[in-house]
């Protein structure tokens, strides 16, 4: 099986900001070729390494987020490395860029310079603040897109003498790759009805702006402001901590709390198994809860007894965490019904057997090194089609030759043009 | 052997065909409309011509998870049809008739989550506990290209509508489904939120201040992009449908696809046998890929107004410390990144004490001036009502709900240029498009719909 998007041949210019995007294309099927300066693209140098020694193809960082594509080195500040960018886009179904706004139009290699040679192109660009808008002039990281766009005002402690906190892992730059990837699946499939191609800003800023839940429909609806509070949903007025300290000191987290009867009922006769229904302060309150088949969660708003049978519920679970070791609480409350959930380390959810039976982890194999490392694998599991299996990152300009060949550049062009620095 | 495509690629077309105009969708369109990218973005675009206009989706998300898939979709002009549950007023969906809410006014049409998560979509009741109410659904399945829904695992087949009955009734459709854990494996039974998705798959844990619990994330991240998700998945297989006939079923778990937003510190750990459950992790407002310094949140004048600030390399610093100007800044040991992040705690309690002195705004476009990374840790009022990006981008446009009236909700953070988004309706009321569906589409009687009703099938 191959991808869905398989037979579809993509550009993509290095850069972190839409890195995560290109991959998702390869492993949808598509073939992208990475586009990296002679000089190797500025992630290889980021942090983690192989070994924790820096070298060339030694960035964990780049291996993950460059996984499936091909590498070509081409200096498009050189007017032959714009020609062979031109004729590579000639026939491209789509591009992939996040250069600085004005820059490829500086190079003649824009939309707009493109669209007359390959009318088909789908050319996508992920750029901090969108191409023309009245920030687009603004430098940016993770870090800034996501403090101006919402998520950091959101996420931190119940104390705001501490800072708000950014969420791990460049998830504004992911955000922005996937919303690039949903919008050029669309203009492919308006493609297969238009025939032509067309050009698609993604502004990373507002790309977060809706990615924040309650945030912003709070707001946009009823004019009140969220406030952040450890752990679970910022929210206009305080609500209860939802992290719990298992038995074992690891973490576990009650989500949404008991809330039918069944479920209050299920909640004590835990209690009861385990011996400590005798020491759960609102026992009767549970027991009320779960004879009482007219509760309706959907009033917990306006109606007090029905918000203290809800606190009791979430106390009990409370208890019961406390009580047990981490995994057998998640395990345990999920085959009851309660819908909670492990705070687990990312290498711990690894090596949890549930993804390990899934296969989840994949071996990618790595030519240079002549071994195997485990990768995240597929995200979307198609029935038909295949998510596909990731080669390692190219090494820098490991496919420029071969690429060039299909473009008829044979070996003494191609010498001279690395002697010229072109490629 | 891929099908052929029975409607629009009679001849077999192959992938990278290319267009001829008989396949068009919609081939006489005679109306343009004004798309709303909003204020500043208006565009023009072709209404026979949206990019999704020819599509239709037989819709049980809800949520967030599910819902801001399709939500995408019909922005782009695809006829979503959501179908609920009449006999609990379709409040599987937490967020129907849930806060907030516009005005005084409650009630399970009038909630502003619902309303915003569901822009744009029809809305019909169908109780598939009924046989008659299966028998409507297989008459609205042979009409749509797909079938969406995020239920547990497993519910969805147990009402009679696993994909191989999906695909008795309609051959080449697309069939995603979308929970926590997957259709198969130890979980599958189990069952999530948002919160739970992102705390076993180390995005809470990831998240925080060091030595403290974790901050995790203050809204449900994965509920979004759980949705990104499922829009993909749904794409991508119309997208392969569109050049082979061929439908599928996509099995979507956001637990996984949560777990690939983790990769660097998941290879550090698979490569490097580093877990990120390590002394002094998390520590997310600094940057460990790549390091910088300084890179963080830091106060400003007032309580709780916070300024973020990134020094990617040492011209940024440089550039940082001629605007600080103060003696400290111009310290050797803080000329490299290395002396930086060697002095990482006291570099980051002098420049709380200069940012402690001015407005973030100020602080923040002091630095911009000068080519570093800042902006002020925006709130909701200032990034919705005062942002000049988001409102040049028409981000917030206004959707018209049939009893809430005119309310604004999220919009796209894209603009396509020949086939751009348009929101203009808000979400469905319960049963809202029960005669549009039913009768305009599926040819059912006015008399028939009212007796199907009286007997609690729709």
């Amino acid at each position: 099986m191959s991808g869905p998007l398989s037979g579809l041949r993509g550009l993509e210019l290095a850069s972190e900001r839409s890195a995560f995007a290109g991959k998702l294309l390869t492993g949808l099927g598509a073939e992208v070729v990475l586009v990296e300066p002679p000089a190797g693209d500025r992630t290889r140098t980021y942090e983690p390494f192989l070994a924790d020694e820096q070298g060339p193809g030694r960035s964990l960082y780049f291996w993950h987020y460059n996984t499936g594509k091909q590498g070509l080195t081409l200096d498009l500040d050189t007017e032959r490395g714009r020609e062979i960018f031109r004729q590579l886009a000639s026939t491209a179904d789509f591009l992939l860029e996040s250069e600085p706004p004005g820059r490829l139009a500086a190079l003649g290699l824009d939309y707009a310079d493109l669209q007359p040679l390959n009318g088909r192109l789908v050319m996508i660009s992920v750029t901090p603040f969108g191409r023309t808008g009245p920030r687009a002039g603004e430098a940016a990281t993770d870090l800034t897109i996501l403090a101006a766009g919402g998520p950091a005002w959101m996420c931190g402690y119940d104390d705001h003498s501490l800072p708000p906190v950014r969420g791990g892992g460049n998830q504004g730059y992911q955000t922005a790759s996937h919303f690039a990837v949903m919008s050029a699946l669309v203009a492919l499939l308006h493609r297969n009805r238009s025939g032509a191609g067309q050009h698609v800003d993604v502004n990373m800023h507002a790309a977060a702006n809706v990615t924040t839940e309650a945030g912003s429909y709070t707001w946009l609806v009823s004019q009140e402001i969220v406030q952040r509070q450890a752990g679970r949903h910022a929210a206009t007025s305080p609500t209860m901590p939802t992290t719990v300290r298992c038995a074992d000191g690891r973490l576990v987290n009650t989500t949404v709390p008991p809330r039918t009867p069944a479920q209050f009922r299920v909640a004590y006769e835990w209690l009861e198994s385990l011996g400590v229904a005798g020491q759960f302060e609102s026992a009767g309150v549970l027991r009320n809860a779960f004879a009482d088949e007219s509760m309706n969660v959907f009033l917990a708003g306006e109606d007090p007894h029905i918000r203290t049978k809800m606190v009791a519920g979430r106390r009990a679970l409370e208890l019961i965490a406390s009580r047990l070791p981490a995994y057998e609480f998640f395990t345990g409350a999920q085959e009851r019904g309660f819908q909670v959930a492990i705070v687990y380390a990312p290498e711990e959810a690894f090596e949890d057997p549930h993804f390990q039976a899934r296969g989840f982890p994949v071996d990618v194999y790595h030519a240079d090194l002549g071994r195997s490392f485990r990768y995240p694998g597929a995200p979307i599991r198609f029935g038909a089609t295949a998510w596909e299996h990731p080669s390692a990152a190219p090494l820098p300009g490991e496919h420029t030759a071969e690429l060039l060949a299909r473009l008829g550049v044979g070996e003494a062009e191609l010498r001279q043009l690395r002697a010229e620095g072109v490629v | 052997m891929p099908l052929p495509h029975p409607r629009r690629f009679p001849h077999g077309l192959g992938k990278g065909s290319c267009y001829t105009p008989e396949f068009r969708a919609s081939p006489s369109p005679t109306e343009w409309e004004r798309g709303s990218g909003g204020e500043g973005r208006t565009r023009l675009r072709y209404a026979g011509l949206s990019a999704l206009g020819h599509l239709r989706i037989c819709d049980f998300t809800g949520q967030l998870a599910g819902a801001g898939a399709t939500r995408f979709l019909a922005a782009f002009g695809a006829q979503i049809i959501r179908v609920e549950d009449p006999t609990n007023q379709g409040r599987w969906d937490i967020l129907r008739g849930s806060p907030p809410f516009k005005d005084e006014r409650r009630g399970i049409n009038l909630g502003g989550a619902f309303n915003n998560h569901n822009a744009g979509k029809l809305g019909v009741t169908l109780n598939l506990r009924t046989e008659e109410g299966r028998a409507l659904l297989r008459r609205l399945v042979a009409v749509s290209d797909a079938v969406t829904e995020n239920f547990a695992a497993g519910v969805f087949a147990r009402l009679g509508f696993g994909y191989e009955a999906l695909r008795a009734i309609r051959p080449d459709i697309v069939y995603v489904s979308n929970c926590g854990f997957g259709q198969d494996g130890p979980y599958r039974s189990f069952k999530t939120w948002g919160p739970s998705v992102q705390a076993v798959s180390g995005l809470t844990f990831s998240s925080g201040l060091p030595g403290r619990e974790p901050a995790g994330w203050g809204y449900s991240y994965m509920d979004h992009t759980g949705a990104y998700y499922m829009a993909i998945a749904l794409l991508a297989a119309l997208y392969h449908r569109d050049l082979t006939g061929e439908g599928q079923w996509v099995d979507l778990a956001t637990t996984e696809a949560a777990l690939t937003l983790a990769g660097p510190a998941l290879l550090d750990y698979t490569v490097n046998q580093r877990p990120l459950r390590r002394e002094g992790m998390p520590s997310s407002n600094r940057s460990q890929h790549p390091r910088m310094a300084p890179h963080g949140i830091f106060p400003g004048l007032h309580a709780d107004t916070w300024v973020a600030i990134a020094c990617r390399d040492d011209t940024d610093w440089h550039a940082a410390a001629a605007t600080i100007d103060e003696a400290w800044a111009r310290d050797e040991r803080f000329a490299t990144l290395a002396g930086r992040l060697s002095s990482e705690d006291e570099l980051e309690g002098r420049l709380s004490g200069w940012t402690r002195a001015s407005r973030p705004a100020e602080t923040a476009a002091t630095l911009q001036a000068a080519g570093v990374p800042a902006a002020e840790v925006a709130t909701p009022l200032q990034r919705i009502d005062e942002d000049p990006d988001t409102n040049a981008w028409g981000l917030w446009p206004v959707a018209t709900h049939t009893e809430m009236g005119d309310v604004r909700v999220d919009g796209l953070p894209v603009h396509l240029s020949e086939s751009d988004w348009s929101i203009t309706r808000g979400a469905p009321c319960l049963g809202e498009h029960n005669a549009q569906v039913y009768g305009e589409l599926l040819g059912v009687s006015s008399a028939e719909q009212a007796r199907l009703h009286e007997a609690g099938v729709i």
